[in-house]
């Protein structure tokens, strides 16, 4: 049976195991591949995608809870928050290695569409599903401070 | 890798290859007309000399923006028509920023702008892109990306830009000493003016200087100068587009992930693959060195199939192995003399009796990398030949084994290094695991398609390749008036060298990664007596960010504060005393001192604990400011100190200050892979736990102003954290912790 | 030995077993096992004893991890048959159903999900503060249960509605993964409920 997606606005058909984790699908089927694989267990947030607006570990989700839902991956992104966010992640130089980052700044996105000025107690709670190794998190909360003022401007 | 790797020469590559029966020991044969016939054409690099399918070729994955000739000076540089300068970087980016830093070395000489530079990452050629460091052999590591680049990539650029000049001064008939040059453009008194675009062609007529001249400091306009580079690579990593070895597309590739030995040292007896190989999109399912292989369409699919596939496994050899049982044999051991690390004393015999003696022993885990990107490599066996696309750290390492385990010589195999997910030591190993199996697994299937070898976390956490267990023992005297009178150390751990192609390196039975920083120490400790014993384990050792600093700074650091203590001295005056040789080690101390406050009244319930480190030719110096509440550590606020010479890129070394202390701290708090029954008891990081933004402390990095040869600074930032975080436990009435990680004293909210 | 010792008995014991729980939530993993329907406490003449038993009974469930994990006294959630804090460390947020940026409906889904081992119900959320039940003693869950203000204004029959037919409660006992499942079964504990109401909703000593 075919499920039909709507993912950054398009919509896309998978035909294949519904219990397909939704990270396979974006990465592998749909070659959307700013979403990363990082443990599987929703862990570390690496794997973070929006659905409705609200983020999601597609690491850990059936693609069949998504059907007929608005999917947007780092790719799709283009909220006011989104591009604030995008900025001020370039402008402070945020990344290393960078593969935590398409998670880290769906997180931190969809924290501010929700709450523009959040808190250091809010960016705690929001970001605390999001690992990064290289311990980037000085600048992830400064960055989020900095988009937030842009978004305030 | 470490820069001892430096007693690498000729030789001893020709030995190493003859080691590990690689056929070919001769580095690619890519001359320097090939190269620039490879690189002049179309942006695209990767792949266009290899006879790839037009469509194979516009699938392969591109890189950071590359720019096109034709001025291409030599092997580093090249200038387009289109204006853009490209900086072909010979080291490995896992995050620590070197290829903006290599950028900016050759973008100052060449008088840049920065918005029109782009970089790529340079083919596996040890011949053009060598590690300085290392001698003969192209690779990352040790710290060394911008220490041994620094005047090879300034004369990179200065020789372009030289040529540059030379043409507009031809063209325009105006002495070259009159044509200034800043942002890409040439303009002279007159009025002329020209784009480096504009003038490439001309300019790559032009003979290259000798010996071009390099910049005085004075007229540094990048090196040294904060905020004025940008990282190159945060654009791409903020959109989603940057190419990692995970992303790469390739017509018809399949997905592989192993069923692999579940214990160290575990063989494999037998496998059912029937239920496995009827998961749709599972192609094969193959028996390869390491394992078995699950191939597929897809990584789900591959994931399914392990899961259904039924494999036997023999045991019997691995499942003794225990870490606690390991513990208590160290500890033993830890009580005998091994072989010796130092010179013997003088007057052995001379000494008087201490008026007090200290006495610590010091335990450390099994540690894991846990970069975020899981290993993984593709691999193409087509055409004769074979292709790898991976985070090779150490191309010429993963060359030779991936030749040797292809059956093909050296020329017929190309590999294509990508930014990768982090490695903090991981991809530089000297079995090349991940690209090995790779590898297997593509011949296995017979050259049939690309195919992706992913590890998923838990194959990543469980392999291995761990910083290796220690148990330090030490023993040390002060006199009467509290000076260091005699140090007895012993250390026990795997060594990272012994038994492996770089036991070369050790120096009569010591490897010196196992006593690094104890031995050498910034400390005039000339009574310092080591012994070391090197057990051997069938787990793999390997190096994790700052080598074997992780574990010697602690135990120098925390003992050097329980020393103060005994004396009844401070400990910053206690260190300063001993630090009379090593003015660069005192002068981080007392800036980090100095800007955090040290000995001035703090605010209540907070200490501070302090902690100086030399580890790749940087000095490092960190205090932290640690409270507890319900006798749970927080750490508040890092100062740190930093001396790396030039401060070629101060934001990006700032940056990694914050990550090394971030890291470091993770580790201090919950990091340990225990094994049990030969087997790796964490294996994701719902319980090899890594810090998160919460306990993540504010963080203060001074830079000291120098003008001595820059130094590394993706390493040196660890190993000072977790003994000023001790020492202030200490000081807040917590224990002397000497067993890592924290979570073992219940220190850390979990 | 008397029906009323054995329950005085089962009432220090949950107490004990409670104080475990506040210590560390109960270090060994509590076992599946079977509830006894409220038939098995009519030997008890005093209906006040044999009320107070039978929510002892009933608080084999109310205290089992599964029940226990998601109420929480603090802001963060546990988790396991070993009730460890909740990993990543989440907290219940504005509205019980987890902080804004990283709600519980980030990682779970409607369903329990097999491949990533993460639990999850449509309906998936924190109990609210007032409904704490960790480190609290039975009695006192007891006395919280009955309380409209503390019980979301539930009367005993809502109460009782809730414990055996809410399907989030149902979770309880088709947990997945390898986490242990309530002992007895839903309906078990609505009879047992039921019977306790019956007998007039006594609560063990707190």
């Amino acid at each position: 049976m075919s499920l039909s997606l709507t993912v950054n606005g398009a919509r896309r058909d998978f035909d294949g195991d519904p219990d397909t984790p939704l990270l396979w699908v974006i990465r592998d089927e749909l070659g959307l591949t700013g979403t990363k694989y990082g443990c599987g267990i929703a862990q570390c947030g690496a794997c973070t995608v929006h659905v409705d607006g609200r983020t999601l570990r597609s690491c850990s989700a059936p693609v069949s809870a998504v059907a007929g839902r608005q999917i947007t991956t780092i790719e799709g992104l283009g909220s006011r928050a989104a591009k604030a966010v995008q900025k001020a992640w370039v402008e402070l130089d945020v990344v290393q290695c960078g593969y935590c980052q398409s998670g880290q700044i769906m997180s931190a996105t969809a924290l501010l569409e929700q709450k523009p000025k959040p808190s250091d107690t809010d960016i705690d709670h929001a970001m605390a599903g999001n690992i990064c190794r290289c311990a980037t998190y000085h600048r992830i909360r400064a960055a989020i401070h900095a988009a937030s003022a842009q978004l305030a401007g | 890798m470490h820069p001892l790797m430096n007693r690498y020469r000729d030789a001893e590559q020709r030995r190493l290859a003859a080691l590990l029966g690689v056929p070919d020991p001769a580095a690619p044969a890519l001359t320097r007309r090939r190269f620039l016939q490879a690189t002049g054409a179309a942006g695209l690099v990767i792949g266009l000399d290899l006879a790839v399918p037009g469509a194979a070729r516009a699938a392969m994955p591109g890189v950071e923006g590359a720019a096109t000739g034709p001025l291409a000076p030599n092997a580093f540089v090249r200038v387009g028509t289109d204006n853009l300068v490209t900086v072909i970087c010979k080291h490995h980016e896992m995050g620590q920023g070197n290829t903006t830093g290599l950028a900016t070395l050759v973008a100052d000489e060449l008088d840049a702008d920065w918005s029109l530079v782009r970089t790529e990452y340079a083919p596996s050629d040890p011949k053009l892109y060598a590690n300085l460091v290392f001698g003969d052999l192209q690779g990352t590591g040790g710290s060394s990306a911008i220490a041994n680049s620094f005047l090879q990539y300034r004369s990179a650029g200065a020789t372009a830009r030289a040529m540059l000049v030379a043409a507009a001064a031809e063209t325009w008939r105006v002495p070259a000493g009159e044509i200034r040059t800043a942002k890409n453009t040439l303009t002279h008194a007159s009025g002329r003016r020209a784009t480096y675009g504009e003038m490439a062609v001309a300019a790559s007529r032009q003979a290259p200087p000798v010996k071009p001249e390099l910049k005085p400091a004075a007229r540094f306009v990048y090196i040294a100068k904060d905020r004025s580079t940008p990282r190159v690579d945060s654009p791409s990593k903020c959109n989603g587009t940057a190419l990692y070895t995970a992303d790469v597309k390739l017509p018809g590739m399949l997905t592989a992930v192993i069923a692999w030995p579940p214990g160290f040292g575990a063989k494999l007896v037998s496998f059912d693959a029937t239920e496995a190989k009827q998961v749709k999109g599972v192609t094969d399912v193959l028996e390869v060195p390491e394992g078995v292989a699950v191939v597929a369409t897809g990584t789900w699919a591959a994931l399914q199939g392990r899961r259904a596939l039924k494999v036997q496994w023999d045991e019997s050899a691995s499942r003794a192995l225990d870490t606690d049982g390991l513990l208590a044999q160290y500890r033993t051991l830890a009580t005998q003399a091994g072989t010796p690390f130092t010179k013997p004393a003088a007057d052995a015999g001379a000494a008087a009796a201490p008026a007090k003696t200290v006495e610590a022993v010091y335990e450390f885990p099994f540690l894991a990398h846990a970069t975020m990107e899981p290993m993984n490599c593709v691999a193409w066996l087509h055409d004769g030949m074979l292709e790898t696309w991976s985070g090779h750290q150490f191309p010429t390492f993963d060359h030779m084994f991936a030749a040797k385990a292809a059956g093909l010589p050296m020329d017929k195999v190309k590999l294509h290094t990508l930014v990768s997910g982090g490695s903090f030591g991981r991809r530089a190993n000297v079995w090349s695991d991940f690209t090995v199996a790779a590898v297997n697994v593509a011949t296995a299937i017979g050259g049939r398609a690309p195919v992706r070898l992913q590890f998923t976390r838990e194959d990543d956490t469980g392999a291995g390749l761990y910083r290796p267990m220690y148990v330090h023992a030490v023993k040390v005297g002060l006199d009467a008036q509290g000076r260091v009178a005699s140090w007895q150390h012993t250390i026990v751990g795997q060594s990272i060298m012994a038994g492996g192609p770089m036991a070369e390196m050790m120096k009569d039975g010591v490897d010196p990664t196992s006593v690094e920083g104890v031995m050498p120490t910034i400390y005039d400790l000339p009574m310092l007596q080591g012994t070391l014993h090197s057990p051997v384990l069938p787990v793999r050792p390997l190096w994790w960010r700052s080598v074997g600093n992780t574990h010697t700074a602690y135990v120098m650091e925390t003992m050097m504060d329980e020393l103060a203590a005994a004396a009844g001295k401070d400990p910053l005056a206690f260190r300063l005393a001993l630090l009379g040789k090593k003015p660069r080690a005192a002068g981080v101390l007392k800036l980090a001192a100095d800007k955090a406050g040290w000995g001035k009244a703090g605010r209540a319930g907070v200490a501070q604990g302090i902690a100086v480190h030399e580890s790749f030719e940087t000095f490092v110096a960190q205090v932290a400011e640690v409270s507890m509440r319900n006798g749970k550590v927080k750490v508040e606020r890092v100062v740190c100190a930093v001396d790396c010479g030039v401060a070629v890129n101060p934001d990006v070394i700032r940056a990694q200050m914050e990550g090394c202390i971030g890291f470091a701290l993770g580790a201090l708090y919950y990091s340990e892979v225990e094994i049990k029954g030969g087997r790796a008891a964490q294996r994701n990081f719902d319980t090899y736990r890594a810090l998160r933004i919460h306990e993540m402390p504010r963080v203060e990095v001074h830079i000291v102003p120098s003008a001595e040869k820059p130094t590394g600074v993706g390493e040196p930032g660890v190993p000072p954290l977790a003994p000023a975080v001790a020492n202030a436990v200490a000081k807040l009435g917590g224990p002397r912790v000497r067993r890592l990680p924290l979570t073992r004293s219940d220190l850390v909210e979990t | 030995m008397s029906p009323t010792v054995i329950a005085r008995r089962l009432s220090m014991l949950a107490a004990t077993l409670s104080t475990a729980m506040a210590a560390s939530m109960a270090a060994s993993p509590v076992q599946a096992e079977d509830l006894r329907a409220p038939e098995a406490f009519s030997s008890i003449g005093d209906t006040a004893e044999r009320s107070r038993a039978l929510f002892v009974e009933a608080g084999k469930v109310l205290q089992h991890p599964r029940c226990l994990n998601c109420h929480p006294v603090g802001e963060r959630p546990s988790q396991g048959n070993d009730g460890h804090p909740h990993s990543p460390p989440v907290v219940r947020g504005p509205d019980d159903h987890g902080a804004i940026g990283l709600q519980c409906a980030t990682c779970h889904q409607a369903a329990n999900f097999e491949p990533s081992r993460v639990p999850g119900h449509p309906l998936w959320h924190v109990a609210p503060k007032s409904m704490a039940w960790q480190t609290r003693s039975l009695g006192e869950i007891c006395e919280q249960i009955k309380d409209p203000r503390r019980n979301g204004g539930k009367s005993l029959a809502a109460i009782q509605e809730h414990m055996a037919h809410d399907s989030l409660v149902g979770w309880g006992w088709h947990p997945g993964g390898n986490r242990d499942p309530a002992p007895g079964t839903q309906a078990q504990l609505g009879a047992l409920v039921a019977a306790w109401i019956d007998t007039g909703a006594a609560c063990p000593a707190r």
